[in-house]
């Protein structure tokens, strides 16, 4: 009996040495080491022998278990490792082939500057307020102190309408006598993102359509410094810490003193370029103190209140973040354009 | 406006670079919009100081070998005379004159070794170098304005004639006496008083500290006294506050002297002749517009009308009909509204922005009667726009110039005209005032200018002298708590109505650039966001994570561009603009989804694949309404390939309706919402292959479908035969104002979940919507997920019916389900739908 095992052991050790696949290891555990295997058989049969015999043949079937189970376990790694490194080798791709892209869609430039300017400034405790594109003469004009053949009126090339108090607004300033009235006399920082029209030539540089966000804020102690403040910080969170501001007079009817921002050339850093038109200096906004006409049409005193308010294109601060050179890109809508962002 | 640097230190020193006093003036609110540098440092040709001189003409002799040259002998400051070969046509009258040098002739000269354009090269630089000129040797050239960069004359040679108001001396550098810097400056509407030489060198004086020269008005009058020669009467005292007249006689016509035209041109007027450039100059000096007209023309005909009595000047409103020829030769037909200056027999001209044809100054003219007035700047500025007439009096009276003004302006021209023109000035001046014109006083809290700039520490006194630098007269500054200014403006200024107008002066003067930047530290106010923009906001994101691109579309259409959408045109009212700029942007549109059609047919000319959406209002007009509702909707358009091509993957399968209901089903998803899909009609879209979507409750929020043919064809989509087009149309509003404001979030299960396939063989009638309606109800809550992946007609199945193959996800929230509980419910599906919808185990 001990002899057969013994064979058995020799002639199991031998057939693993020739098993080379994983196919064949199982076949080969199957027949040696499974449960109806040729061992297991063999530890059953000790009732046929001797029982004086018995403790070594048992030992002995328990050590060619082990050995075999060794030698199987060892013999498996490298099978396996090796099958592995053949898939391996046959499965190797071209990695230069395209791959399976999913269709990407993305957003309109305007809204991406449009996001960036409004969580600028959220982050200040400035609320988004909208109004309509469709206004009285009284929100587009008269309550920001441009009465009736105001010249200032001429700046702006206006969109009429059939009936003659009903125009498509030339600025969100539009707004701003709204939200006073509606928040008065609360504190205000609101933003009035929007649609404005300009009855103007369309050319690369002029547009009968373009969004604008204006800015106000009123409080009891709101000053020019603080405008100043405030937009410099705007400045240099929208176009880089490294930016300067520049404020300069200029003239709104709605705001007194009035200011145009300029933002050093982030392009050439205020050196001269072309972008800049070699001032280095880039214009970003209009801006002042609300004018006390305006604030008084808003419900607030002036003797009491003060604000200030500032209103700027996303499209020109995309053309120039962007480098775009050309407004009407905007709403031709073309993919070959938007898909660039 | 154009200023000469040159011209402007007449009135102000100037210790800056042409650059930094473009800057000071910028910040201070005269935004500079170009700046030319001639001759000096930083110009396009820099005038060498060694090379390029003043030379005086001494003598012109005739060259012996040539018609076309002759020889110049120069003084330019050297021991010796030089002599040039030129061939400038404006010397050869002084050929064979003897000595000139009595005449006191100049000319720039440049020597061998110097820079000038070349006119025969595109005026590109060019080194002068010696060589004979027809047999005698030339190493210098007298230049013609455009050889040094001044402008584009080439007639000859530059000749600067002394006279006794400017004396020169041969060999100084050019650059000393033309070496100039012309600022251009934008003059917005409330600067009007910076629209002229002294009106800039004020600011310049308040901005620097420097003080300002005011030009003499003092005239010598020597003449017969106008006194009961001319009388002036106005029927609008309002659009005509004052007129000053003068009468200047014996005006010998002319050319104005150099400096003069000199100043003219550069900034930027043509000289013509003595009178007219006296006029133009005193314009741009001081801003005061005036008329010269021909005096022995309105003689003759006061002759007709009063033969003993004076001129008489009457500014009125024009006639219904009325018609006026201008100077430029233009006959107008004139409105009810113009302002005219007429006399009994006529108009004369169009007030305050240009003269007649018939009364201007003629070659022949010796007499002339000069006219400044004020005008009403609201009714110029109609007018100028009625007329289409934009003049440099027009600009200046458009804006406002202040009836001060006016005498001034005429003392300064009479006295130029007696001066350079050789005129004689009568006695007196005949000044009509309708209207008085009250100074405008502000009081001024110093308290009030502290808490609207920011800059604490301002006292009266400071804020005193700032006002003073700009002329302003302010008293209280020593008075009480000298706290409060009584500030009155110059006569000069008309846009100061408030205090607020004197915060921005002392800001202004006190330099924007020195206030502080300071943190708002005001109250912070309550902060409430803004929900509807945050959703709409929230569909675009969606939107593009499922693929699409945002548009942003023209919101000005027409209502035949819109009819292409329908085939019919929209009867319901359109905003309409009353001036549109094209004739294919008139109207608000009503549908945003014809805005992105037209945006999309364009783009299929060149991308076979489409896919955009935009969020957007519309803008339909109720009857009776003046204003709008303005309503968010959503449109999207897609078509073409459903893939990119690739390697595995031709890219030809073409999109259809189940892609775009994809889309809508994901953005519900992605809302945490659900909405219901309906067959329906709707112009514009496929029947048969259009849905309506609405919310569980049945209220309609959109359609959804494959275009009609009919309308992919009148927008003209480059798309292939067949292909589908695909768009949806929502209401956001709607959509947005229903949405669960906290959707509750479902727990992870805990117990797996067993998935079973089901087909079922069905009416082909029955929608795959009602099977799944039925299957749902049928299957209780343990079935959690019903997936359709197959339907089929055909072969082994009946005629008149279909084959539909369902996943169906058992889960329990409360135990493992065993195969036998999946067994029971599957059962007890089976036989419910033949009840309900007559479906059979396939």
């Amino acid at each position: 009996m001990i002899e057969t095992l013994e064979s058995m052991y020799q002639e199991a050790k031998d057939r693993l040495d020739a098993a080379d696949s994983t196919e064949a290891l199982e076949d080969w555990f199957r027949a040696h080491l499974g449960r109806k295997g040729e061992i297991q058989l063999m530890s059953r049969k000790m009732g046929e022998i001797e029982p004086a015999d018995r403790p070594l043949f048992g030992r002995r079937v328990n050590e060619v278990k082990q050995s075999l189970q060794g030698a199987f376990d060892l013999r498996s790694a490298d099978v396996k490792q090796r099958e592995m490194n053949a898939s391996i080798a046959r499965d190797a791709l071209d990695v230069t082939l395209p791959g399976r892209r999913p269709q990407r869609g993305g957003l309109h430039p305007s809204t991406r500057v449009m996001r960036d300017i409004y969580r600028i400034f959220g982050d200040m405790g400035f609320q988004i307020y909208r109004s309509s594109d469709v206004v009285t003469d009284q929100e587009n004009f008269e309550w920001l102190n441009m009465p009736p053949e105001h010249p200032a009126r001429d700046m702006q090339d206006t969109f009429y309408t059939t009936d003659e108090n009903v125009l498509l607004r030339t600025h969100t300033s539009a707004g701003q006598v709204l939200a006073m009235r509606e928040y008065h006399p609360e504190p205000i920082r609101v933003i009035l993102p929007g649609m404005c029209y300009r009855n103007e030539q369309i050319t690369a540089r002029s547009e009968i359509q373009f969004h604008q966000i204006e800015g106000l804020a009123v409080g009891h102690h709101i000053t020019f410094a603080d405008l100043k403040g405030t937009l410099t910080e705007f400045a240099k969170r929208l176009f880089g810490e490294n930016r300067q501001t520049r404020f300069r007079a200029s003239y709104f009817p709605f705001t007194e003193p009035s200011a145009e921002m300029d933002v050093s050339c982030f392009q050439c850093d205020a050196k001269g370029c072309r972008l800049c038109k070699y001032t280095g200096w880039l214009e970003i906004l209009g801006c002042g103190m609300v004018h006390p006409v305006v604030l008084e049409y808003g419900g607030y005193d002036p003797n009491e209140y003060s604000g200030f308010a500032f209103g700027m294109g996303p499209e020109r601060i995309a053309m120039l973040k962007y480098g775009i050179d050309d407004i009407r890109y905007f709403w031709s809508s073309d993919l070959r354009f938007l898909e660039q962002f | 406006m154009r200023v000469p640097i040159s011209w402007l230190k007449e009135y102000v020193d100037v210790d800056l670079s042409p650059t930094e006093l473009d800057s000071l003036l910028t910040n201070a609110g005269m935004e500079g919009v170009g700046l030319e540098i001639i001759g000096l440092e930083g110009a396009d040709l820099v005038w060498d100081r060694e090379l390029v001189l003043l030379a005086q003409v001494l003598k012109v002799d005739r060259h012996p070998e040539a018609d076309k040259l002759v020889l110049a002998s120069v003084d330019y400051g050297a021991d010796e005379p030089k002599t040039v070969v030129t061939g400038a046509p404006n010397l050869f009258q002084y050929l064979d004159q003897g000595d000139l040098s009595d005449r006191r002739l100049f000319s720039p000269m440049v020597l061998e070794g110097a820079t000038y354009l070349d006119p025969y090269k595109d005026l590109k630089p060019r080194k002068l170098k010696g060589k004979p000129l027809r047999g005698i040797y030339n190493d210098a050239m007298l230049c013609s304005p455009v050889e040094l960069g001044l402008g584009e004359d080439h007639d000859g040679i530059l000749l600067i004639q002394e006279d006794e108001h400017r004396a020169y001396r041969a060999g100084t550098p050019l650059q000393d006496v033309l070496g100039d810097a012309v600022l251009d400056i934008d003059v917005i509407p409330n600067i009007a008083r910076c629209a002229s030489i002294v009106g800039i060198a004020r600011e310049v004086a308040a901005l620097t500290g420097a003080e300002l020269r005011m030009p003499s008005l003092d005239v010598q009058m020597d003449g017969e006294p106008i006194a009961g020669r001319v009388e002036i009467h106005t029927e609008h005292p309002e659009l005509n506050p004052r007129f000053v007249a003068m009468v200047i006689e014996g005006v010998e016509q002319k050319p104005s002297p150099f400096w003069m035209q000199h100043r003219l041109r550069l900034a930027g007027q043509r000289p013509i002749n003595v009178v007219v450039d006296i006029s133009n100059y005193v314009l741009l000096e001081l801003g005061q517009p005036n008329h010269t007209f021909d005096y022995d023309f309105l003689r003759a005909r006061a002759d007709q009308y009063a033969p003993d009595g004076p001129i008489r000047l009457i500014t009125r409103l024009a006639h219904e009909g009325e018609t006026l020829t201008t100077l430029d030769g233009v006959e107008h037909e004139l409105r009810t509204n113009n302002i005219l200056v007429t006399d009994p027999e006529g108009n004369l001209s169009v007030g305050g922005i240009m003269g007649g044809h018939d009364s201007e100054i003629r070659p022949e003219t010796t007499n002339v009667l000069l006219e400044a007035a004020a005008w009403n700047f609201i009714n110029i500025r109609r007018t100028q726009r009625q007329l289409a007439m934009h003049t440099e009096a027009g600009f200046r009276f458009s804006r406002g110039v202040h009836p001060a003004q006016a005498e001034r302006g005429a003392r300064r021209v009479a006295e130029l005209l007696r001066v350079l023109a050789g005129g004689t000035v009568a006695e007196g001046i005949v000044d009509y005032r309708p209207l008085e014109i009250e100074p405008v006083v502000v009081e001024l809290e110093v308290s009030y200018v502290r808490r609207l700039s920011g800059l604490t520490d301002l006292d009266g006194a400071q804020v005193a002298d700032l006002l003073r630098r700009l002329e302003f007269e302010v008293e209280g500054e020593n008075a009480g708590d000298g706290e409060t200014l009584r500030v009155t403006a110059p006569d000069h200024r008309i846009d100061i109505e408030g205090p607020h107008d004197l915060v921005e002066e002392v800001c202004r003067i006190y330099g924007y650039h020195r206030i502080p930047m300071t943190v708002l530290a005001d109250s912070l106010p309550p902060q409430r966001g803004n929900p509807s923009l945050e959703a709409e906001e929230n569909v675009k994101d969606i939107l593009v994570e499922l693929g699409l691109h945002e548009a942003i579309t023209y919101r000005l259409t027409t209502p035949e561009a819109e009819a292409r959408l329908s085939g019919e045109p929209d009867e319901s009212p359109y905003v309409r603009l009353a001036n549109p700029s094209t004739q294919d942007r008139a109207v608000m549109r009503h549908s945003l989804l014809a805005s992105v059609l037209e945006v999309a047919a364009g783009n299929s000319r060149f991308r076979r694949r489409l896919a955009l959406f935009e969020v957007g209002n519309i803008f339909p007009l109720a009857e009776g309404k003046d204003r709008p509702e303005e309503l968010a909707k959503l449109a999207m358009v897609v078509a073409g390939p459903r893939d990119h091509a690739h390697w595995q993957n031709d890219g030809e399968s073409m999109m259809d309706f189940f892609d775009l209901k994809g889309v809508v089903e994901c953005l519900a998803e992605g809302l945490q919402t659900e909405w219901v899909f309906e067959p329906t009609e709707q112009a514009g879209f496929r029947p048969g292959k259009t849905a309506r979507i609405s919310l569980a409750d049945g209220t309609a929020v959109g359609v959804l479908g494959e275009l009609h043919p009919l309308t992919v064809e009148r927008y003209e989509f480059r798309v292939e035969k067949d292909q589908p087009v695909l768009a949806a149309e929502l209401d956001l509003d709607l959509i947005l104002g229903r949405l669960d404001a906290t959707p509750s979030v479902d727990p992870v299960p805990v117990y797996p979940a067993i998935r079973e396939d089901l087909a079922l063989v069905v009416d082909a009638g029955l929608s795959a919507g009602q099977v799944r309606d039925a299957l749902r109800e049928a299957g209780g809550p343990l079935l959690v997920k019903v997936e359709l992946f197959d339907v089929y007609q055909g072969e082994h199945v009946e005629a008149g019916k279909k084959s539909l193959a369902y996943h169906l996800t058992f889960q329990s929230r409360s135990k493992t389900l065993k195969d036998k509980d999946v067994e029971k419910q599957r059962r007890r599906i089976l036989a419910q739908l033949e009840k309900t919808v007559g479906a059979t185990l396939r």
